[in-house]
């Protein structure tokens, strides 16, 4: 005979309730565990995506991630030919944010030369870019669809998309989008009419200033990373970063502030659970006291009252838990950020559900073992 | 101890309970001698605060005693200390404990309710069903075998509880003023089976009261008066004979 089961059953409503408001707790648990890991996923697939040996970015700088980086755009002409490096191409970053039927509309821009390293890697729909100018490959996080087209820059060049790819955001969730070098160029330095008319009457040139943010280059198998990006290193106006080194800035210092606030949030409310659930276990212990005491003066053992706390304790986080996962899982395209629920870690917020439960129920089997047996003679009840 | 050549079942010798020390001494019990023998009924009464509960209590190896000997059953349990470590074993096989309210466990029906002490005795779940049924059947509540704590009338509930009392088929029977909560009627029928359960069991029933209306059914009234004991005959003595489930 099983009381844990049997009070449950007894009290299924409040039971399902609780377990209902406990699994929404251990559902946001996940989902800020799954939001950390996006963030992280996100940040890495924007340098991963370029598929990169090596990054020649300006001198001094971290870019073009971590920060702003320019160099000329004939770098890449000068990178392709060092000793090993099999393929290089100019890429450039930029957010732009334009309306679309009148709600806005963010993307994270990267500009590429088509048939070099840099451009998309991957598409889930449509085809890559084969025109010069305006097409695009978006995100599908962007809501674009085939054949739609996007106004962008100041002259408002309708880009038509032409392919769409999955689960390439930024880590501040951002749908990137690639389009051609020359046109990411233009985008970032055309002027406006007004501003143009203003240049040609100051007597100014309105050739557009041919930069990039960076290199990008593949190095052939035969000859180490380490030796080409020592020969970059000779020219004192790059900086050259390997591919582990750029992994690294985006990870531990582009998105660390996020990174440590979403551990913040994750801790404080795997606290706040473990608070909760120790307030539930009590005060339905607390509602037992009578029962407890009788069990003890009829010859129950601690241990059918102590099993009997900790099973409810244990159903209630687990049911809890599988809801909460199921809740994540079912709604997790519906979230405005990506959620990455990886397998190790739902075992660990399984992990940590298990030891809160247990732990939290150690204050009610504090409590019933403290109970006297004497209390079943009080008169009251 | 025996009386008519019988052996008790609960002997209580020089026993005392205190509470506090030096000014704030409370003496609850002062040396209690008392033997209750197979098949007998005692009544145990006394005003508020005179120590029933308490010489209760010790009984049934709720309270520890300050001093004396305590035989249940023809096992010392206690001789200026307890004799046993598993004390709610001891009450699980040899107690039975009849509450003022049926203290049934409200999440499990009246069935379950006899059957959870035979539970914890080892019983297999079937066998402990049928036990209880049983059981249920003896008290005249078998149709209501279903039916959860809350759905039960006050006579059906203490009906349950004494079928619960007496699941571990108890050579001894403690009940707190188990009348308390019934009319005079019902009050007579619960001591009338009290009594029956005595015979047929060939248990002790010790019974806390303050009814006057029902001294008629014991064997024995011990008065409690300062934690101090008086013994008087109430009723005629019964024959025992085992014979029910």
């Amino acid at each position: 005979m099983n009381f844990a089961y049997r009070d449950i059953r007894h009290n299924l409503l409040r039971f399902v309730l609780t377990t209902f408001g406990l699994s929404l707790l251990l559902g946001i648990v996940i989902v800020i565990t799954g939001v950390y890991r996006g963030l992280i996923d996100d940040a890495l697939r924007q340098a991963r995506a370029a598929n990169a040996d090596l990054w020649v970015v300006e001198a001094g700088t971290n870019g073009p991630f971590a920060e702003a980086s320019r160099i000329p755009g004939d770098t890449r002409d000068l990178v392709a030919r060092v000793y090993g490096v099999e393929r290089a191409g100019a890429v450039t970053y930029q957010t732009v944010q334009t309306s679309l039927k009148g709600a806005p509309l963010r993307f994270f821009l990267i500009g590429y030369e088509l048939g070099r390293p840099g451009g998309p890697h991957a598409l889930s729909a449509g085809r890559e870019i084969m025109r010069s100018h305006y097409e695009m490959v978006a995100d599908r996080t962007a809501g674009l669809a085939l054949g739609q087209e996007v106004p962008l820059g100041t002259h408002g060049h309708k880009f038509t998309v032409v392919g769409l790819m999955r689960n390439e955001v930024t880590s501040s969730g951002d749908a990137v989008a690639y389009i051609t070098l020359r046109d990411a160029q233009d985008l970032q330095f055309e002027l406006a009419p007004p501003a143009e008319r203003r240049e040609v009457a100051r007597g100014g040139g309105l050739e557009t200033t041919v930069q990039i943010n960076a290199v990008i280059a593949k190095v052939s198998p035969y000859v180490p990373v380490s030796e080409v990006a020592a020969a970059l290193a000779r020219w004192k106006h790059l900086t050259t970063l390997t591919q582990a080194q750029q992994e690294s800035l985006l990870t531990k210092d582009v998105i660390e502030k996020s990174r440590k606030q979403q551990l913040m949030i994750l801790v404080l409310l795997v606290i706040v659970s473990a608070v909760i659930i120790a307030l539930i276990i009590y005060t339905l212990t607390m509602d037992k006291l009578r029962s407890i005491a009788t069990l003890k003066f009829v010859g129950a053992p601690d241990r059918t009252i102590v099993g009997m706390i900790v099973q409810q304790a244990l159903a209630m986080g687990l049911v809890s838990f599988a809801i909460g996962l199921a809740l994540v899982l079912g709604f997790q395209g519906h979230f405005p950020r990506r959620i990455v629920v990886l397998p190790d870690d739902v075992a660990v917020v399984f992990a940590i559900t298990v030891a809160v439960c247990l732990a939290a129920s150690s204050l009610g089997v504090r409590l019933a073992l403290k109970v006297d047996p004497a209390v079943a003679l009080s008169t009251s009840g | 101890m025996s009386e008519a050549g019988k052996k008790s079942v609960v002997r209580v010798e020089r026993l005392s309970k205190h509470f506090g020390a030096g000014e704030a001494r409370v003496d609850a019990l002062r040396d209690i001698d008392m033997d209750v023998f197979p098949g007998e009924v005692v009544g145990l009464m006394g005003p508020s605060g005179s120590g029933k509960t308490t010489l209760l209590n010790c009984i049934a190896c709720i309270l520890e005693p300050s001093c004396g000997r305590l035989t249940l059953d023809g096992e010392v349990v206690y001789d200026e200390r307890w004799l046993r470590a598993d004390l709610r074993r001891l009450r699980l096989d040899k107690v039975g404990f009849i509450f003022q309210y049926p203290n049934l466990l409200p999440f499990l029906d009246a069935t379950d309710n006899v059957a959870a002490v035979l539970h914890l005795a080892g019983f297999g779940a079937a066998a402990a069903r049928a036990r209880a049924i049983d059981l249920l059947n003896y008290l005249e509540v078998g149709h209501r075998r279903r039916a959860m704590p809350a759905q039960l009338s006050g006579g059906e509930a203490q009906r349950v509880a004494i079928a619960r009392a007496l699941a571990n088929r108890p050579r001894i029977i403690l009940a707190d003023e188990p009348t308390a909560p019934l009319d005079s009627q019902r009050a007579r029928i619960v001591m009338d089976l009290l009594r029956k359960i005595a015979i047929d069991q060939s248990a002790a029933i010790i019974c806390v009261t303050h009814d006057e209306m029902i001294l008629d059914r014991f064997d024995h009234i011990f008065r409690l008066r300062d934690g101090r004991l008086e013994s008087e005959n109430a009723g005629e003595r019964r024959e025992t004979v085992p014979a029910g489930p």
